[in-house]
This record gives C-alpha cells, sequence and structure tokens, in this order.
C-alpha cells in the first residue's frame, strides 16, 4: 500500500496508512509525550496528554488514536498543546495521593516523570478521592487503587496478552476503580498472579508483595542459615536497576552482591534446572515409549500452571509433573544440602530471587513442602533485590565476579536457557536428543525455539523418531496453543512460559520491561549459554553426583517424592 | 446485612431456568452482554453473582466485564428490590422543595438507605432524576403510583395504602 505523507513539527514525514500520528511521529524522531499509551497493546486516548493540534480540527486530537492521513500538517509543541497537556495532568494528579518519598515507585513512577518533563509547576484543583483502601489479599500482587490513574493499560495486558481478565473498570465517574468482579479480593480470583499488570503500572496502583523485611529479618538471624537461588533470568536484568544496559550479564557481580548481604551460601537455580531436565527428559521419553498422555506439557512457570488450572482443568494430565526449578531446589535445600552440610533443616532459610511474581503464590502451595516444611521460605522479586542491595548501599557495578557455592550453584549453560522463551524446549532437546540417539546433536542451538514470536513449532528428527514440538509464551498464546491440543493436533512436547518473552519478561524485572528490552535480555541468556563450559544438562557434575549420592535415578521413588507434585483443578469464578 | 437472605429467597429454580432459556439464543454472542442483562433483570428483578456468572459463560465475556457493565449502568441492580419500588425524584425542582428531607425520613422510618430493601422485602428505595414533574415537586412514585407535593407528613398515609398484601 502507497504511504502518506503529512508534515509534523515542519518536518515532512511518510507513514504507512492507518498508523497514528503518535506512531509516525516517533519515527520521525519526535517525541510526543505519553502515559495510558502502550505499544501495540493500549491506544485508548484516555488520558489526554498526547495532544497535538491538526490543522483544521476543531480541537485538539490525542495522537494515539488519530489516524495519519495525507497532506495532514500536525504540530505537537505550540502553547495550546503545552497548556492542555498541563492542565490534564494537573487534573489527573487532583486526586492522586501525593505520597511520592514512600511511593514504592519513587524515582520509576511515568506520573512524577511527566510532571517534570511537562513542567507541572501547581496543582490547583482538589479532586474527589476514592473510597477504596489497599487490597493485600493476593500472594503475589498489593493493589492500591488509591493510585490508580485508570489508564487501563493492566486491564489491557490482562484481557489481551494475557487473556486472564482478573481484572477490568468497575463502577462509574469518580467511583470508577480497576478491579475484579464484584470488588472480590484479588486474592480470591482468577488471577495467576503473573504481575504483567504490575511491569506495565505506570504509577504504584499495582505492585509486587514486598518481602525484603522478611529477608532482611532472617539475615540478621543468627540462629538462621540463610541461602539463596537466583533464577537465570535474574543475571541478565539486574543490572538495569543500577543503570547498567538491559541485556548486560552480571551473574558475577550478583553472586558477590549478594555474599555481600550475608546469606550464607549463594546457589543457582540454574542447578535445578538442569535438574528439571533430567526429570522431565525421563518422564517426556516415558511417555512416549509407554503410551503415556502426550503432549507433555512443561511446568516451570507458576502462572501458567494456575493459568491451566483456573480454565483448562480438563487439560491438567498433560502437564509434566516435576515441580519447577525453584521447588525443586528448596526442597533439595532442606534435605540434600542439609544432610550435606550438617545443619538442620529446620534451621535453613531460603530465599529465592526470581523475575516473577507468581512465584511467592507458587511458594505459598501447599504442595510445596517435600521436606516436611516450607521448602521455600521467601520469594523476592529481581526488583525487590534490587531494593535490598540499594539499601545496603553495595555499589553494584564496582563488585568483582564471583562464583557459586557447591553445590547447587553449579550449572550448565542449558540451565541458564530457562530464562527465555523456548529455553526448555532447547535445553530438553539437547539432552533427549543424546539419550534418545546415543550420539550428540549435530548442533547445540536450537533455533527454531529462539525469539519473540508468540508461538514457534518445529518438527525435531532424533534419527528417526520424530519429535513434534511447540512452544508458546504469553498467556493468549498458550491458550492458542491448548486450542489446539484439544483439537488433536499431534504435539509431544510443549513448553509454555506465562510471560511475554519469558521469565526475562517476568512481572517481578525492572521496569520499564518492553520488547526491545526483552531482546536484549534474551541475547543476555544466549551469550550466558555460550560463555559456559558445559551445555548440556546431564553433564552437570553436580547434577550427576546428586543422583548417585541421593536421588538414585530420574523419576525413582525419591525423585517423585521431593522433585514431583500435583495439581488443582480451580475454578474460572 | 439484610440483602444476603432476602435474594436467595428471591432467586427461584424457575427464574434460573428461564435465564438459561433467554441465553440459550445468545450463546458466544459477547456483543449481546447488554440485552442479555435487560432481560434477566426482567426475568428476576436484579442480577445475582450466579446469573452474571451464567450470562458471562454463555456470551463467552470475562466476568470482570459483565460486572463492569452492570456496575456502570444505573439502570442495573444487584440487589433484590422489594415488592413495592418506592423512587424519590431529586431533580433540580423536587431537590429545593425538599426531596432530601423524604429520603431522610423513608430512611429514619423504613431503615433503609437509598438504593437499598427493606428487610422484610416489601419496600426498595432509590433516587430518580426528574421525573417531568417539576410543577408537582417534590414528587414520589410507588410502583405506577404518582404522589406530588409530598412532605414529610404524608409519607405515613401514602406507605399504609401498601399494608395489605
Amino acid at each position: 500500500m502507497s504511504q502518506v505523507m503529512l508534515t509534523i513539527d515542519g518536518i515532512q514525514v511518510a507513514a504507512e496508512p492507518g498508523t497514528s500520528v503518535l506512531e509516525a511521529a516517533k519515527k520521525a524522531g519526535i517525541k510526543i509525550p505519553t502515559l495510558c499509551y502502550l505499544e501495540e497493546i493500549n491506544a485508548i486516548g484516555a488520558c489526554r496528554i498526547c495532544l497535538v493540534e491538526v490543522q483544521g480540527a476543531r480541537t485538539l486530537q490525542t495522537s494515539c488514536v488519530t489516524p495519519v492521513a495525507d497532506g495532514m500538517v500536525v504540530r505537537t509543541n505550540t502553547p495550546a498543546v503545552r497548556r492542555a497537556r498541563k492542565l490534564n495532568l494537573e487534573l489527573i494528579m487532583s486526586n492522586h495521593p501525593r505520597e511520592c518519598l514512600t511511593c514504592p515507585r519513587n524515582t520509576n513512577c511515568e506520573l512524577q516523570r511527566l510532571a517534570s518533563e511537562l513542567g507541572l509547576d501547581e496543582i490547583r484543583f482538589a479532586g474527589d478521592t476514592p473510597p477504596y483502601e489497599p487490597d493485600r489479599s493476593s500472594p503475589s500482587l498489593v493493589r492500591d487503587p488509591r493510585k490508580c490513574i485508570l489508564c487501563r493499560r493492566c486491564v489491557s495486558v490482562c484481557e489481551k496478552v494475557q487473556q486472564v481478565s482478573a481484572i477490568a473498570p468497575q463502577e462509574r465517574g469518580f467511583k470508577t476503580i480497576v478491579a475484579p468482579a464484584f470488588l472480590e479480593p484479588l486474592g480470591d480470583v482468577a488471577c495467576v498472579n503473573c504481575g504483567q499488570c504490575a511491569l506495565v503500572c505506570p504509577t504504584a496502583a499495582i505492585h509486587e508483595k514486598d518481602q525484603t523485611a522478611e529477608v532482611w529479618a532472617a539475615l540478621a538471624d543468627p540462629g538462621k542459615h540463610v541461602v539463596v537461588q537466583t533464577a537465570p533470568a535474574v543475571r541478565v536484568s539486574i543490572g538495569e536497576m543500577f543503570g547498567l544496559a538491559p541485556g548486560s550479564v552480571v551473574t558475577g557481580q550478583l553472586v558477590a552482591a549478594l555474599r555481600r548481604l550475608g546469606f550464607a551460601k549463594i546457589f543457582d537455580t540454574d542447578f535445578t534446572a538442569d535438574l528439571t531436565i533430567m526429570e522431565e527428559g525421563s518422564e517426556l521419553i516415558k511417555r512416549l515409549r509407554e503410551g503415556g498422555k502426550l503432549p507433555l506439557i512443561t511446568s516451570c512457570s507458576p502462572g501458567w500452571i494456575k493459568f491451566i488450572e483456573h480454565f483448562y482443568p480438563e487439560l491438567l494430565p498433560h502437564l509434566s509433573t516435576c515441580k519447577s526449578p525453584q521447588q525443586m531446589f528448596g526442597a533439595l535445600a532442606k534435605t540434600y544440602y542439609a544432610e550435606k552440610a550438617g545443619i538442620s533443616p529446620d534451621d535453613i532459610f531460603v530465599v529465592s530471587i526470581m523475575p516473577c511474581t507468581a512465584k511467592k503464590f507458587e511458594a505459598g502451595r501447599e504442595e510445596m513442602n517435600g521436606s516436611g516444611r516450607r521448602d521455600v521460605d521467601v520469594v523476592l522479586t529481581t526488583r525487590e533485590l534490587g531494593k535490598m542491595l540499594k539499601e545496603a548501599g553495595i555499589d553494584f557495578s564496582a563488585l568483582p565476579e564471583e562464583a557459586y557455592d557447591d553445590p547447587l550453584g553449579i550449572s550448565t549453560g542449558a540451565g541458564v536457557l530457562f530464562g527465555s522463551t523456548g529455553g526448555v524446549m532447547e535445553a530438553a532437546l539437547r539432552t533427549a536428543y543424546e539419550l534418545v540417539t546415543g550420539d550428540t546433536p549435530p548442533s547445540l542451538d536450537f533455533n527454531e525455539a529462539r525469539g519473540l514470536e508468540g508461538i514457534k513449532e518445529a518438527s525435531v528428527d532424533l534419527k528417526g523418531t520424530t519429535l513434534n514440538v511447540a512452544v508458546a509464551h504469553g498467556l493468549a498464546n498458550a491458550r492458542e496453543i491448548l486450542e489446539r491440543v484439544k483439537n488433536g493436533h499431534p504435539y509431544h512436547f510443549i513448553e509454555v512460559m506465562c510471560c511475554p518473552g519469558g521469565c526475562i519478561g517476568g512481572g517481578g524485572q525492572p521496569i520499564p520491561t518492553n520488547n526491545e528490552i526483552r531482546a536484549k535480555r534474551t541475547a543476555g541468556i544466549y551469550s550466558a549459554d555460550r560463555a559456559m563450559q558445559l551445555r548440556k544438562s546431564h553433564e552437570n557434575p553436580a547434577v550427576q553426583a546428586l543422583y548417585q549420592e541421593f536421588l538414585g535415578e530420574p523419576l525413582s521413588h525419591k525423585s517423585h517424592e521431593l522433585l514431583h507434585t500435583r495439581y488443582v483443578p480451580r475454578s474460572r469464578y | 446485612m439484610s440483602n444476603s437472605c432476602s435474594c436467595h429467597a428471591q432467586l427461584t429454580p424457575d427464574h434460573l431456568a428461564e435465564v438459561d432459556r433467554i441465553l440459550e439464543s445468545y450463546r458466544g454472542q459477547p456483543g449481546s452482554l447488554i440485552q442479555v442483562l435487560h432481560k434477566a433483570q426482567n426475568v428476576i428483578g436484579y442480577l445475582p453473582r450466579e446469573v452474571q456468572v451464567k450470562v458471562a459463560e454463555k456470551l463467552d465475556v470475562p466476568l470482570t466485564r459483565v460486572y463492569g457493565v452492570v456496575s456502570f449502568y444505573s439502570l442495573f441492580t444487584t440487589k433484590p428490590k422489594g415488592r413495592h419500588k418506592i423512587h424519590v425524584c431529586a431533580g433540580t425542582a423536587c431537590y429545593v422543595r425538599g426531596a432530601n428531607q423524604l429520603l431522610n425520613k423513608l430512611e429514619e422510618d423504613l431503615q433503609v438507605k437509598p438504593g437499598d430493601t427493606t428487610e422484610d422485602g416489601k419496600f426498595s428505595v432509590d433516587v430518580v432524576r426528574c421525573l417531568g414533574a417539576c410543577g408537582l415537586g417534590p414528587v414520589v412514585t410507588v410502583d405506577d403510583d404518582v404522589y406530588g407535593r409530598v412532605h414529610t407528613g404524608k409519607l405515613a398515609d401514602i406507605l399504609s395504602k401498601y399494608d395489605k398484601e
């Protein structure tokens, strides 16, 4: 289709028909401030911050929803535009609590930044404040409607990207609130705790449940042996909290930082990611050989697990019975490691650093007590760890690189792949190929599983055995895959990750997280894999020792007791 | 709350069967949400959670959206209405001529706030904006009966007419 030509601030701009003035301006390097707009997800012209003058139009136009037209003349920076934007922001601020200094989003708040960028110098109006209190019912997320500016970014992510629709605008006028139906507590409804809402919230109206105080208390308790595990995706994102470029691989600094915080042992979830491959790979081969339920679907992602429990309970038998790497770690820390180190499991306190808010829910699940007690005591998100490090005055980027502790800190490149969409699939195939054929795969890089495309499919030839595999990330894509499964598509193995991009785009990751940043973090994951000497899970010597000394073999009785779990059908309503 | 008992008393299996019948013809049509809610409320008199869940399931609309619509439009109510519906006009003319005193008096006599229903399920009280009879203000309607120039002293008389049932 031919392009349209328009003029923005005197510059000739070519744009595809149907694109918005905002997008056209962005392409031409002209920045129009936005608030409710979220690229490709939310363009509803609600906040009226992106106003521009369009020649011939009676009023100022919201550029995010105004399509370009041939010959259009747009001005983005006139006195009328600046005045109107400022006034609209002033009105938005009129009932926003001005608690910036004590707010979890202080210095990382879009409203605060806009106030500064638009030069807001007074707030003349005192608006009616909504009569709602914070909702702390969810183990993962806190909703604070007082800070909500009703931009609906969370609503559109929840409805379009995740197709969960746990929250939507309710009531009307000043009483409008973004909440579950009947204003029920978030902890009681079909919310999967993915935290994508928190990731896109411009303010602190939805944020993770802060559990840093519990970790500080444990660290200060001389009776506690506090160990920590770090998820694969944290090492490519935590640097962003300290001004490093997205995707910077800071594994060594992360370990050093945790040691300085006072953790007794710094372990790695990558270790149990390798272990997951052993268990899940064996489960796949067993199901293939013995005619078990196929396709087998991965079970690492707790938001995904809760999604299938709520929305597709009839497909639960397809899930791998493997616990997630985080929970395998917890169970082993309080059994295998406790035994080896000669420490009573009751004195061990397990902290997880996760890119994820749903992991908080997962750690609290009734089933997650393989060791006879809570396997994981506290889950912190990447953001919460960043907060602790700042509070401790640790100069992150100046830290030396240090190494993880033995034995639960030893891992392979396959383990780190779990941080990205397609990673579990790639890691599984590296091992499955060898287990099934007895040969090394022609290439370790399994490119069909890589990239940010929503659904990836491939047929893999294991020397005569064809494996139909698929990878989905983001729950709308997961839903699509499940529909295909219901229609009898002959898949053998499916990886599903709850969040777009996989864990690198998790709801506990640094804000902002967008597709550009997701791609950079993904690149970080692949470079971390390439840098590892061992890149296949079954070659992990610590995993091999674990089987020899403790578990016996994959899918053994002890493995089942500690590393496998069951699922709970839940209602949608 | 007083509502919890009376709502179950009013939601009968016949109601639910009738709602199911209505929903059957709208299966998988999210665009018909408002129409369906309207019909369901005409059957039952209000839209309890149970009915909204049915609507969400059959039309394939998230429950959050269904409740969003129900809570947005004042036409819809999630509370059961009384056997007699009292409407007090609080349009400008009625307001300045004492609609608020009438509401206070009703609250005192019937122990019910606007939007709610008495414990015995007999009366519900709602505020409306302008009934188009400003010359008669303040205006109160009970079911289809219209009363003009109402003052607090007249309320008991009016309500007593509905004592019989």
